[in-house]
């Protein structure tokens, strides 16, 4: 309290300063002028006396209601928040993290995993935004720093159909790169991921996409289009505003019976690559992708919760121009999990890839996955790997997972 | 400058489209979640609604899959009912995000948590942790197994389908009415006919049916999951052999999308019956509406409480 009135006296000293020289001024020209200034003063003292006894009294009243409430919050409280009603948090977003370790064992020369690694734990925030959107983000700590893995709003209610999204995205490319590490039925991403599709981190930018359902009588056909400022990783790096990525995706879905289904995607991407940059010449340099994804998917309903099984394979066909002339790349993976127990699963993995910048250098991996959940929040896998490198060693490995999850029950991915 | 006016026409034409379709008074297109909730809004809506339900009777509604093909049924539907309590939290709601829907976001009008005005029972007291298993922090989702909360759904569905269709209210209020009537009857026979095994104790697979022994007067003394969600483990399993023997229990109830297997082995050790009781109405094949729900599950719980001569509780 007695801050402030310093405060206020020092403030009236300086407006009274300020003052001042005015009235110096006026001093031999007039005297009703001089009258009318002292007058003006005198107001605008009024006033911000007034002003400062105002907050004066309503800072003293704002501490003589705070004491009461202080004591009430040292009364041992049964809530762990203290003093905090439920109802302040009615409106924080659903949060969860999810935990996923990883520990490697074997040989690799190209791409050696580290014999433990805490590889990435996501913190997920939902909630509804107003009646018209709700926001997502998805932030990822992981060994070397905390990326914004994605971040968007969604208007899910927009005429005509359509559902817009704008924000940090993984782009509708394909089957595997629009999910998380956590969903994926393997401890690492397949070679083609690695070699044509952005690695890990995939096609993952900030932009604006649109979806929307075709109708038709016979299936479900949803049509993407995206927009990305144009960086993702390695695949594409725009050099100026204009160098944007464009990704197109056309799905189809269809139930062949209540137990069996069919989901089909074609998809396409096209943006500038770092061909430019990275050799310090001038031209642009543009890549394109061309993905083809397949799902089929068996559980039988009655018995939904013991037996499953999905094979899905994705092929993606690159073309990525560089300075020596355009280099074009294969690449798939094809693969299959099978359900056997309400808790196990096991799966096979075919991959081959060429490289994108030099087709003649192909590699191929085989995998093998074995899979626990102890319950519906934590998974155990192991998986084995074999990668036969086009220009290294042959890898051999072995992959281990404890992936883990706290807080809000997220959906399950379909 | 020209793009303006063709924009507004557009805009304005889209307009007109939505208010034609939303005057257009044909059937009341109701999706629900599960088959109980469709079974009574078939009751509530009569020829003025048509009803679909996402998930079949004889599969576990915690786990439905998220099918695109649902997308398209809620994009059409003008009515969504859930049951609520977080029983669909797996699999809802990026359904509805997805279905372009306005009508059956959560909180818009077409949207009915069919939960709200039933009695919810096992709603957790102090701290909730996932140690205790796959908890519903709000109450036990199996609720419709008590005719009173029937009634109470029905209730909210004609109340709901009324808003929709304010030039309909009268008839379906005559439904829910003739309805509740019915259920009233039905609730006479079901208790008369498990009368005589009041106190009968029981152990369910999954904690499917609290309201139905509430309301019937059945002790459920045990699970054969040792926690909500987690698969039986062979200690829960030899303690739950020496309880059933202690107590004297004489049935193991097991929804039909369980594994008969570890019930079946329990059954053999302790004597008990296991039965196959379905939660849902759809959950055998003679279970097609909600009242045939009750007279199928009384009825066979009556006869095989009889054949093990258990009168009730002694």
């Amino acid at each position: 309290m007695r801050g402030s009135s310093c405060v206020s006296l020092a403030l009236l000293a300086v407006v009274l300063l300020c003052g001042a020289p005015n009235s110096v001024s006026a001093q031999g020209v007039d005297p009703q002028a001089l009258k009318q200034e002292i007058d003006a003063l005198r107001t605008e003292f009024e006033t911000i006396k007034k002003q400062y006894g105002d907050r004066l009294a309503a800072l003293e009243s704002k501490l003589g209601s705070a004491q009461p409430a202080a004591e009430v919050a040292q009364v041992p409280s049964p809530s762990p928040t203290g003093s905090t009603t439920p109802t302040a948090n009615v409106f924080n977003p659903d949060m969860a993290v999810i935990g996923d370790f990883l520990g490697a064992a074997g040989r690799n020369r190209v791409a050696p995993s580290p014999a433990f690694e805490m590889h990435e734990s996501e913190v997920s925030l939902q909630a509804v935004v107003d009646p018209y959107a709700r926001a997502d983000f998805f932030i990822a700590f992981g060994q070397e720093g905390v990326e914004l893995e994605e971040g968007f709003i969604t208007f899910p209610t927009l005429p005509g159909g359509v559902l817009l999204r704008a924000g940090k995205m993984r782009a509708a490319f394909g089957k595997i790169n629009g999910l998380h590490n956590h969903v994926l039925s393997w401890t690492d991403r397949p070679l083609v991921t690695t070699n044509l599709v952005g690695g890990e981190e995939g096609i993952s930018d900030a932009g604006i996409s649109v979806a929307r359902l075709i109708p038709n009588p016979w299936l479900f056909l949803e049509a993407t289009g995206q927009v990305f400022r144009g960086d993702s990783g390695e695949l594409f790096q725009s050099n100026r505003p204009r160098d944007l990525t464009y990704v197109g995706h056309l799905r189809a879905y269809h139930d062949i019976t209540e137990s069996t289904n069919l989901d089909l995607g074609a998809s396409y991407a096209r943006g500038q690559n770092n061909a430019a940059a990275s050799e310090s010449i001038d031209g642009r340099f543009a890549t394109g992708l061309v993905g083809i994804d397949a799902t089929l998917r068996w559980k039988p309903l009655q018995r939904s919760i013991y037996h499953s099984f999905v094979g899905r394979s994705e092929l993606v066909w690159s073309r990525r121009e560089q300075p020596i002339g355009t280099a074009r790349a294969f690449g798939f993976y094809a693969s299959g999990d099978y359900q056997f127990a309400r808790r196990w699963f096991a799966g096979l993995r075919y991959d081959a890839a060429e490289r994108a910048d030099d087709a003649s250098i192909r590699d191929r991996g085989q995998s093998a996955t074995l899979t626990y959940w102890p319950s519906e929040f934590s998974q155990i896998r192991s998986q084995y790997r074999r990668i036969r490198y086009a220009d290294a060693d042959t890898a051999n490995e072995v992959l281990f997972q404890f992936q883990f999850s706290i807080g809000a029950h997220g959906a399950h991915p379909f | 400058m020209l793009i303006k006016p063709s924009f507004v026409a557009v805009t304005l034409g889209l307009a007109m489209f939505c208010a034609a379709g939303a005057q257009a008074q044909g059937r009341v297109n109701v999706m629900t979640t599960t088959e109980d909730l469709a079974a009574i809004a078939r009751e509530v809506g009569g020829d003025r609604v048509t009803v679909e339900s996402i998930a079949r009777g004889y599969q576990d509604p915690h786990f439905v899959e998220a099918k695109p093909s649902y997308i398209l049924k809620l994009q059409k539907a003008d009515l969504l009912v859930v049951v609520g309590r977080e029983l669909e939290i797996g699999w809802l709601p990026p359904l509805i995000q997805q279905s372009r829907n306005a009508k059956v976001q959560v909180g818009a009008p077409g949207y009915l948590d069919a939960s709200l005005r039933a009695r919810i029972l096992e709603i957790p007291q102090g701290q909730v942790t996932r140690a205790s298993g796959d908890v519903h922090p709000q109450g036990n989702p199996h609720y419709w197994l008590d005719p009173e909360n029937g009634k109470a759904i029905a209730k909210a569905i004609g109340e709901k389908l009324g808003d929709l269709r304010p030039g309909d209210r009268t008839f379906f209020d005559g439904r829910v009415a003739d309805f509740s009537k019915r259920v009233d009857e039905g609730e006479k026979r079901w208790l008369a006919t498990l009368a005589p095994y009041k106190g009968a104790k029981v152990v369910t697979y999954h904690r499917s049916f609290p309201n139905f022994a509430e309301r019937f007067g059945l002790t459920v003394i045990d699970y054969v999951e040792p926690k909500p969600g987690i698969p039986p483990s062979p200690q829960h399993t030899l303690d739950l052999i020496n309880e059933i023997k202690q107590q004297n229990v004489k049935v193991i109830l097991v929804e039909p999308y369980f594994d008969l297997k570890t019930p079946n082995s329990i059954g053999q050790s302790t004597g008990a019956q296991v039965l196959v009781m379905p939660p849902s109405v759809g959950g055998v094949k003679a279970v097609t509406d909600y009242f045939s729900l009750f007279d199928y599950n009384v009825g066979l719980l009556a006869t095989a409480l009889q054949k093990s001569g258990a009168a009730g509780g002694r």
